[in-house]
């Protein structure tokens, strides 16, 4: 049905991919745009969650962390291979998803917040405390490079063709969820929980399906994320990253896939546009967001279909 | 053979909200196949009746039974599962889905993919997918929404929502069907067509569990009625013996309804 369209969409999407890794040859904007390929992942991962099932998690950060410490642990204290850290990083965060997913998804609204966010905070403190596995409050260094086989990924060009790959794919992925059985009964608990069970839906089994998947996805972030950048630290995994990854999926919209490409996209740049502000960054920052948030409550994308839509209705008459 | 066995038994419940008795004692059962109307004044119980056998909430004595076995111990999604399917009083729909998407969350208990199947799409994956469409459009067809499968729900007039909310409730397949007040706020045409197909899926072997205000509809197509006041249940019968009943008439006029 709308197959064509989406078809459309990832060629436009990949061809777009080719074009800016073959053309941008600046490191400092390739390590830009890894880093909105990385916080996309993050924003896919939490939309799932949030935009499609309708639950908030306040310590998304914690899996993406996760992802990052365990293959940084593996692939650096026991050699292991990175292309056999990468499941177990991935697996571990799902792993505890799913543990702390069976109690704290019975709650909802806001006490699944607070659940969330203590469990984020709990998992920062790890990091930080354990200083024996994890390096401590000053971090983890000397994580391998990624290779897998003959291929090395140590340039920036290299490492931004791998991530936006990892992204499409996730996409590809999380919009085959949306559009099927499982991804309507999800949808189905965003707009009603009574009326979703009454139809039949198992709410409690699907939310820690979701909850397990968003995890898995947020921890491929982190394991990228520890192998592009040789160092991780606490600071990077805490409270403030989890609320950043809320952010981007609210400023880019809920419930769209794009979206969170977009909102990625719009908080990764936005600080890098704003040094301009030197002291004043953070005012300014804070003042886009509300406005977005006052101006399209829904978020950018829907905001910006909307005003198209009334711009071609007013010309159309 | 278990064949004339009542579909639905409820055996002495009683619910109970704070010092507010809700429901005392309520006995009755459901022939297969047949229309059930059950009436009452406001605040006579009938829907937390409802929220008690589809699971919402557990009752504080009694037993249901369905097609002969207590349901007691199952979840409300599991009931949904055994065969009981419900529509609400307000109108749920999914609202940020299409009319035709609504229609196949209420297969969800009667398909299978999970969700790594849906990321690899196979081929009977892809199959069971086409299926469901297909059973959905005929479902559409049955309350004859098929032209408005993909316009949102929230758009269509609140008559057609309940339609939709129909379908919806038979795609899961149930065998009983407990519906909350179908016709309010519909209009007489509206009405009678929603009588016609309420007997339509009766004659298709489904059993109907009726709360409705329209006492025109109510006695005109239900082969038996219960009447509850004040969570207690006052008469039980054919549409004739109850609107000759005193009882009854003395609840409504108490009541000062018609």
């Amino acid at each position: 049905m709308q197959d064509k369209s989406t078809y459309i969409l990832y060629t436009i999407f990949t061809l777009g991919i080719c074009l800016l890794g073959w053309s941008i040859d600046n490191s400092y904007y390739l390590q830009l745009l890894i880093f909105i390929g990385l916080n996309t992942l993050l924003a896919l991962s939490l939309n799932m969650l949030m935009g499609y099932a309708g639950q908030i998690s306040l310590g998304h950060a914690a899996f993406y962390g996760i992802g990052a410490y365990v293959t940084a642990v593996l692939t650096t204290t026991y050699q292991v291979p990175p292309l056999l850290a990468l499941p177990a990083a991935v697996g571990a965060a799902m792993l505890i998803a799913w543990i702390v997913g069976m109690p704290t998804l019975r709650l909802s609204g806001y006490y699944l917040g607070m659940g969330t966010l203590g469990f984020g905070m709990i998992v920062h403190i790890v990091f930080r405390e354990w200083s024996s596995v994890t390096g401590g409050a000053s971090g983890f260094v000397g994580i391998p490079p990624l290779e897998i086989g003959s291929l090395s990924f140590t340039s920036d060009k290299a490492y931004f063709f791998l991530v936006w790959i990892v992204v499409l794919l996730v996409i590809i992925m999380c919009r085959r969820i949306i559009d099927s059985r499982v991804g309507r009964a999800l949808r189905s608990i965003h707009d009603g929980e009574k009326a979703a069970a009454a139809v039949g839906v198992d709410t409690r089994t699907l939310k820690l399906q979701v909850f397990v998947l968003s995890a898995g996805i947020a921890a491929l972030a982190g394991f990228l994320y520890a192998h592009l950048i040789y160092f991780i630290s606490p600071g990077t995994f805490g409270f403030m990253a989890s609320i950043r990854i809320v952010t981007m999926v609210v400023i880019g919209g809920m419930a769209s896939v794009w979206g969170a490409l977009f909102g990625a996209s719009l908080l990764t740049l936005l600080p890098e546009w704003l040094h301009a502000f030197s002291e004043f960054e953070m005012v300014v920052y804070g003042l886009i967001l509300m406005t977005v948030m006052i101006f399209m409550p829904r978020g950018l994308t829907r905001g910006l279909l909307d005003i198209y839509q009334r711009y071609r209705k007013h010309h159309d008459r | 053979m278990t064949d004339n066995k009542p579909l639905l038994e409820i055996q002495g419940i009683g619910k109970a909200f704070g010092g507010v008795q809700a429901l005392e004692d309520v006995e009755f059962h459901l022939e297969k196949a047949s229309i059930n109307g059950l009436i009452g004044p406001n605040g006579a119980g009938k829907t937390t009746l409802f929220n008690v056998i589809t699971g919402i909430f557990p009752p504080d004595s009694g037993q249901i039974r369905f097609a002969g076995k207590s349901i007691q111990a199952l979840e409300v999604h599991e009931r949904v599962r055994t065969g009981i399917a419900r529509t609400f009083q307000n109108v749920e729909l999914f609202e940020s889905m299409s009319v035709l998407e609504n229609i196949l969350v209420g297969m969800y208990t009667r398909t299978r993919s999970g969700m790594i199947e849906s990321i690899l799409r196979l081929a009977h994956t892809r199959r069971e997918e086409k299926q469901a469409r297909d059973r959905a459009m005929e479902l559409l067809e049955f309350v004859g929404l098929q032209d408005y499968a993909h316009q949102k729900s929230s758009d269509l007039p609140f008559g057609w929502q309940r339609l939709v909310e129909l379908a919806r409730a038979l795609a899961a397949e149930p065998r009983l069907l407990l519906l909350d007040e179908p016709a309010a706020g519909l209009n007489i045409s509206e009405t009678n067509q929603l009588g016609d197909l309420i007997l339509e899926i009766c004659s298709r072997g489904i059993t109907i569990l009726l709360v409705e205000h329209d006492m025109s509809l109510t006695m005109s197509i239900s082969d038996q009625i219960v009447v509850l006041d004040q969570g207690k249940k006052i008469a039980e019968g054919p549409p004739r013996d109850i609107q000759a009943n005193e009882a009854v008439v003395e609840a409504y006029l108490g009541k000062g309804k018609n």
